[in-house]
């Protein structure tokens, strides 16, 4: 697991409070993890503090899964 | 109109978390008073308050993760998680949990706050500044509006009957009560769950408090002698924060679940002073004609009250409500009894009338008034019994719990001893 996806679980397991075995790539944020649309704001924020980087809203609507956000941290986080 | 007691009660005061923890420990004289040592104080005037106790949640500690998920804690103010705590109590102390739909729609949740989420206001504001719009939470306005905190325990407890808010600073926790108990008195619930709570202790709120010139600033050093109501060497409130919430009950649905009655509620006056943001008139006038309307909604004479939870905040004003109260009872002011508990507690804003409404009704429970701590030497000659230093056991029928706000905003409620 690279280092980005660790990062990443990381920061979901503690913002939704969830057990970090439900926290795999495939899970969803609203449908496996319990957010809410407020929750999602909140995790992408978290994200843009954690990489140091911006999402756009357009792109943020794309992620939906862990996997969704570590595929593109890894490809734009700095 | 129909008939309203109350069945369950629910607290977290700076004595402790729990009705009986804060009762068991004001009757014995303790005062909530602390040097504040959470926050940098050193360069404001007032440096002392009225913390809740916090720990594990054993010997009275409050313990937050027994009350809100620490997930959804990090979304709030602390005045939310008070009053789920408060909240969550008073409805298990009433063993009330609705599970039918009837049942939660016949079941609403009416509490305040004075002020609200200032903390988060603060610290927000401060990231705002620094970081930048996309840094602010999407959680910081619903974290801090008042009415969510009635929100988040009707979420809780699938409360779905009518959902209100009061605000109306340190009268806030009596006119929820008061206005819930309108509420099933008239029908619209059978159930309310009323109450108010405050999370003031920030330095946002000591200063701003301080530039109103409120607050204690002379007891720096020994805070527990800080709150002195009617004392002559008073010289402001000792902010406090924390939360009290009561299970307000049409009789005849009380009665036929078999629910204990701690009190009913009889009387309720409001009224405003017309006279200026902060201070009252000196003649007492707003504070006697809110007293005078719970009387006579309560269809009592003067002479009838037995104990009277003052507004009593150790600052000037008591003597102003002290000169409206002897009004009120002419010549039988000799045979009442009234204290302020503030002098253990502080002045917990929009919860305190709340507090102390549970306060008035647990006097009423145990026969005893609790006492007015520090009253040393009296500013001025009365002939009503102001409870110093210990509490007096003695026959209470009818409790008045006054509370007065910042805007000239009074509310008066009357409690009876529970009779068939």
């Amino acid at each position: 697991m690279s280092d980005i996806a660790e990062r990443v679980k990381k920061i979901v397991t503690e913002h939704l409070g969830v057990e970090p075995e439900k926290v795999t790539e495939g899970a969803s944020f609203i449908d496996d993890l319990g957010a809410d649309s407020l929750d999602t704001v909140e995790l992408v924020m978290a994200f843009e503090e954690a990489f140091n980087c911006e999402i756009p809203d357009d792109a943020a609507e794309t992620i939906l899964t862990v996997g969704d956000a570590i595929k593109f941290l890894e490809k734009n986080a700095a | 109109m129909r008939r309203v007691v109350v069945t369950g009660l629910g607290m977290v005061t700076p004595l402790g978390c729990g009705v009986d923890v804060t009762w068991k420990r004001l009757l014995a004289g303790a005062s909530g008073a602390r040097r504040v040592a959470n926050f940098d104080v050193s360069d404001l005037p007032a440096k002392i308050a009225c913390q809740i106790p916090r720990g594990d949640g054993t010997e009275g500690t409050f313990n937050p993760d027994q009350w809100m998920e620490p997930k959804e804690q990090r979304k709030v103010d602390e005045f939310i998680v008070y009053a789920m705590a408060a909240a969550t109590q008073a409805l298990n102390d009433a063993d009330w949990h609705p599970s039918t739909y009837e049942d939660q729609c016949a079941t609403g949740v009416m509490i305040g706050s004075g002020i609200g989420g200032l903390q988060g206001i603060a610290e927000t504001s401060i990231v705002l500044q620094e970081r930048g719009p996309r840094r602010v939470s999407p959680f910081f306005i619903p974290g801090r509006l008042i009415n969510l905190a009635g929100g988040y325990v009707s979420i809780e407890h699938g409360l779905k009957g009518p959902n209100h808010a009061v605000v109306t600073a340190c009268s806030t926790g009596a006119h929820a009560i008061g206005d819930a108990s309108r509420l099933v008195a008239l029908g619209d619930a059978d159930v309310m769950v009323a109450g108010g709570t405050e999370s003031p202790i920030n330095r946002l709120a000591l200063a701003g408090f301080a530039a109103c010139r409120a607050l204690s600033t002379g007891f720096n050093d020994t805070p527990e002698k800080a709150s002195r109501p009617y004392d002559r060497d008073r010289d402001g409130f000792v902010m406090g924060e924390g939360a009290g919430v009561v299970v307000v009950e049409e009789l005849e649905h009380a009665l036929a679940r078999g629910a204990r009655i701690y009190g009913e509620i009889v009387g309720y006056g409001l009224s405003g002073d017309a006279y200026h943001i902060t201070a009252p008139s000196e003649d007492g006038d707003g504070a006697f004609r809110s007293m005078q309307a719970a009387l006579k909604r309560a269809g009592i004479t003067p002479s009838e009250v037995d104990y009277i939870n003052a507004h009593g905040t150790s600052t000037m004003a008591d003597g102003i409500e002290l000169g409206a109260v002897e009004r009120l009872l002419g010549n039988s002011a000799a045979t009442v009894s009234m204290s302020s508990t503030k002098s253990a507690i502080g002045h917990l804003l929009g919860a305190a009338g709340a507090v102390e409404a549970i306060f008035s009704l647990l006097a009423i429970r145990d026969q005893i008034a609790p006492a007015t701590l520090n009253l040393d030497n009296p500013s001025v000659e009365t002939p009503i019994d102001l409870v110093p230093h210990t509490p007096r056991e003695r026959s209470i029928d009818y409790a008045l719990s006054n509370s007065f706000g910042f805007g000239g905003t009074n509310a008066s409620l009357v409690f009876k001893r529970y009779a068939n």
